[in-house]
């Protein structure tokens, strides 16, 4: 453990006000847990697997966040996939742009957090979780607050979409906060496009409320330049009879720590997370989730696959907990890894905590290669011998990218994931 | 009072059968732990200087470590200064033969069930029994020796079988390996030791019982198992405590060595004192057990069915370091009342094409909490690797926990590796189908349990199989969740 230097430029800092009076108490809080726990190390189980607290230590002299940048409209349709009809959210460097947004604010409303003054703000997430939400909380300057009201049906998905690029060694904190209330519905897309090549530090934080009844869909890509350090938590709380579901797909990046948490605070709700990791060169990602069941007759699956190349490294770890209130659960998790190669490393540990008796718990995890005989059966019918193995590659990772349901970003996934596996048909 | 509820509380009111204690006169050391003690307990067993140094070398490390606090079971500190690290039943000389024990010695092991006297014995099982802190006696130990084997107590060997002692003592569990495993070399009071030369194939089962006596004590004993190339040998131990306030520590360690071709299978039925129904007393099992496949085609098999202790904290581990060597673990792990397991396994494959296999069974009921806790490593060289996990846990009641924390790092892209875990209660379409069949909710409870268990009592051998299904029906009689 070691904690951050509270040097002269995280001073001159804390001594502006921020954007929002309400701020104050986030910042307090997480300078607290920082100046005691400090940025996790390896040898916390947490981050046993991952040391990004070392990497950004060498890259970051100043956790403030970085100024915006120069950002041209042509940029923002560039990063847009085919047949994308919706609104854009841009953000620069985690900071909200809203001359390159696109709003329509058909059937939702969107603000800075300081105009909004959410009391949600930071309730969602809570920094002793772990201390990048701590890190976050001190450092974000301002952030979105996108709500969906009551009964509001969003037709349109509405796209997140970041421009990071390094600015003298500072991090970048983006910080969103959306509410989706009772018996509404929206679905969300994100993606983050690296300016340039050069490193960055990135940590954002998303808090999630799903109402009532109320569905949300998050679908979210993450194909970042090959020396970006990336955290990210996502903490969401599902109400009564709501459901939930995020499709998060990893592509690139130097090393992603990916926190999820699903909260389902009541009754008959359903949380539903998937997750695909495509890694080569040394890209390290770890995805972290969590799922805590609180009430009876709720539901979760998960399922995360990874294909790991190079000299890769993925790391998985999914927590089920259910409390001893909550009777009649299900729960179900599945990881499936194929390693591609001698020097990849995979380390997985689905993790059950469990509380009550009237339960279906399980969970599955295997590591393993194409199947030979799969892969023969290919061959004997005239197909080459790696477009066989791509063919088999896609079909293992196609079985998340399936949940995503809106079709024209789930085609742009499957492209993105298909250029990767060299099996453009 | 439902139904249900009456037949588990009387359940849970079931006294520990093994609970009485025996006065007997016995040699003890002063409470406390140091380096004086260390020298006491060396010298009161003649070891000679190169254990001693061992032992205080032990010491050392330990004192500069800190009680691991990861597993998840909470208990109460040990005072570990409180405790007596030596006690042995007092005796004039030593017995040469059997029937020079002392009578209340083996009063005592008659009441387990067990006897020393080897005119009496059917079964033929070879038996070392342990009493608080020494062996007080070996059966069938000439049949034994005329094949070349060697099954005594750990303060024999080191006086009859220095070389061999020398050369595998601490080479599977090092004394730096863990806090307990530290302490337990440090202070380690007798054991079992056993060797089966090559081309052997051991005709009886070995078997060392362990009881707890005297109050206050902390038993530390070790067992070392060499099996040399081609041999084979099946090694059953048991254990049981008179039933006490506080609570007692049983920190033992267990080291097995297979080389070349040899196959070792380990069982084990540990039934200690589990505290009672309030969560009282109790026995602290933390335990290192480890064995390591040395030679291509060896087998280290574990099987445990644990449903004592009041905290049980062990993971019984195999090494494959071998070519095409084969690990096996097999657990079934019962809690109740106040109980707390913290149990599993580690499979290190290091060799190529080797292989191992975990199947964990949990059953919780009461207010326990049982953990699997298992770790499968393949290192970068174990090409061909397989592994397959299952750990099922049976919840009985809705004031128990069961949790899994596996572990698997995989360095080898070559490596299969299978896990899959379930949690659920018995289901009420299965009661229901038994029921209709004229079959009562408790018997019904009992043959789904044990036919939950089937996989690992199978692997058990026959003596020991009895003992264990009538320690599950016991453990477990009646009690619908």
């Amino acid at each position: 453990m070691k904690t951050i230097q509270i040097n002269k430029a995280t001073q001159q800092f804390l001594q502006v006000q921020p954007a929002h009076s309400s701020f104050s108490n986030l910042r307090k809080t997480g300078l607290e847990i920082l100046e005691q726990e400090g940025l996790p190390h390896i040898k916390e189980e947490e981050y046993k697997f991952t040391s990004i607290s070392r990497k950004i230590e060498q890259q970051i002299q100043d956790y403030r966040s970085a100024s915006s940048v120069k950002l041209s409209a042509d940029q923002v349709s560039e990063a847009l996939f085919s047949d994308f009809e919706g609104d854009i959210i841009v953000f620069n460097n985690g900071r909200f742009e809203p001359s390159l947004s696109r709003v329509s604010d058909e059937g939702y409303t969107i603000s800075t957090l300081s105009e909004a003054a959410s009391a949600l703000l930071g309730t969602i997430a809570n920094p002793e979780a772990d201390p990048f939400i701590a890190l976050n909380n001190l450092f974000f300057e301002d952030g979105i607050f996108l709500k969906v009201p009551k009964g509001s049906l969003v037709q349109k998905p509405i796209f997140l979409l970041h421009f990071n690029q390094a600015q003298e060694g500072q991090a970048i904190h983006a910080r969103v906060l959306i509410e989706v209330e009772d018996q509404a519905e929206v679905t969300l897309l994100e993606n983050t496009i690296s300016l340039d090549e050069a490193a960055y530090f990135s940590n954002t934080v998303t808090e999630v409320k799903v109402g009532s009844n109320a569905h949300a869909h998050y679908y979210r890509l993450q194909n970042e330049n090959k020396q970006a350090i990336v955290t990210n938590n996502f903490v969401t709380d599902i109400h009564r009879s709501a459901t939930f579901t995020t499709v998060a797909t990893q592509l690139s990046g130097d090393m992603l720590r990916n926190n999820l948490s699903l909260n389902l605070l009541e009754s008959g709700c359903e949380g539903n997370m998937y997750g695909l990791y495509l890694l080569n060169g040394k890209t390290h990602v770890d995805n972290h989730t969590n799922v805590d069941h609180t009430k009876p007759h709720a539901d979760s699956n998960e399922l995360y696959k990874g294909i790991l190349a190079d000299s890769s490294r993925g790391v998985f770890n999914g927590k089920i907990f259910v409390r001893q209130d909550a009777q009649k659960t299900n729960a179900f998790q599945q990881n499936n890894n194929i390693l591609l190669s001698e020097d990849a490393i995979i380390n997985t540990k689905p993790q059950l905590e469990i509380w009550a008796d009237d339960v279906k718990c399980s969970h599955g995890c295997t590591t393993g290669q194409l199947d030979e005989e799969a892969l023969f059966y290919l061959q004997a019918r005239g197909i080459g011998k790696d477009q066989a193995r791509g063919l088999l590659l896609y079909a293992f990772a196609g079985e998340v990218l399936d949940h995503i349901a809106y079709e024209p970003f789930k085609a742009y996934c499957i492209e993105m994931v298909q250029e990767r596996l060299g099996t453009q048909f | 009072m439902s139904k249900d509820n009456q037949i588990l509380e009387e359940f849970t009111s079931k006294e520990y059968e093994h609970g009485w204690s025996v006065d007997m006169e016995v040699d003890e050391a002063p409470p406390g732990l140091n380096e004086e003690i260390i020298k006491w307990i060396s010298a009161k067993k003649e070891e000679p200087q190169w254990l001693l140094d061992w032992r205080l070398k032990a010491f050392k490390t330990w004192s500069e470590m800190t009680e691991p606090e990861w597993a998840n079971v909470t208990y109460p500190k040990i005072d570990l200064q409180a405790l007596r690290y030596y006690s042995a039943p007092k005796k004039s000389k030593k017995p040469k033969s059997l029937d020079e024990i002392d009578p209340e010695l083996l009063q005592i092991y008659e009441r387990l069930g067990i006897s020393l006297n080897e005119q009496k014995k059917l079964q033929g099982i070879a038996v070392d029994a342990v009493l608080d802190s020494v062996s007080v006696g070996t059966t069938f130990k000439d049949t034994l020796s005329k094949l070349g084997i060697i099954f005594c107590s750990f303060s024999e060997a080191v006086k009859e079988h220095p070389d061999l002692v020398k050369q595998y003592l601490g080479s599977v569990v090092p004394m730096t390996d863990n806090y307990y495993a530290a302490l337990n070399s440090a202070v380690f009071s007798d054991g079992s030791f056993c060797y089966i030369p090559a081309g052997v194939r051991c005709p009886m089962e070995l078997s060392t019982y362990f009881r707890i006596n005297a109050a206050n004590t902390g038993q530390f004993e070790r067992t070392l198992i060499v099996a040399e190339d081609s041999s084979y040998v099946s090694y059953l131990e048991g254990c049981t405590a008179p039933q006490r306030d506080e609570n007692q520590l049983h920190a033992a360690v267990v080291e097995i060595y297979a080389a070349k071709n040899a196959e070792v299978k380990y069982s084990t039925v540990q039934n200690w004192f589990p505290g009672d129904k309030n969560g009282k007393g109790g026995i602290y099992n933390f335990v290192t057990k480890r064995g390591i496949c040395a030679g291509d085609n060896s087998k280290i098999s574990w099987t445990q069915v644990e449903t004592g202790s009041a905290v049980t904290w062990k993971y019984p581990s195999c090494i494959l370091k071998g070519d095409n060597s084969v690990g096996e673990f097999y657990s079934v792990a019962v809690t109740n009342n106040y109980q707390q397991a913290d149990t599993g396994t580690k499979m290190i494959h290091i060799g190529k094409n080797t292989k191992s296999r975990i199947v964990s069974k949990g059953i919780s009921a009461g207010k326990s909490q049982n953990s699997y806790r298992g770790q499968v490593q393949v290192m970068k060289r174990a090409t061909n690797a397989r592994n397959f996990s299952q750990c099922d846990s049976l919840l009985m009641g809705d004031k128990c926990g069961a949790h899994t924390f596996p572990y698997i790092d995989i360095q080898n892209s070559s490596a299969k590796v299978e896990h899959e875990a379930t949690t659920s209660k018995i289901g009420e379409d299965q009661l229901f189908y038994c029921n209709q069949r004229g079959i009562s909710t408790e018997d019904a409870v009992a043959l789904i349990v044990n036919g939950y268990a089937k996989e690992v009592l199978n692997q058990l051998p026959m003596e020991f199989a009895v003992e264990a299904q009538k320690l599950l029906a016991l453990t477990l009689e009646g009690s619908v969740g």
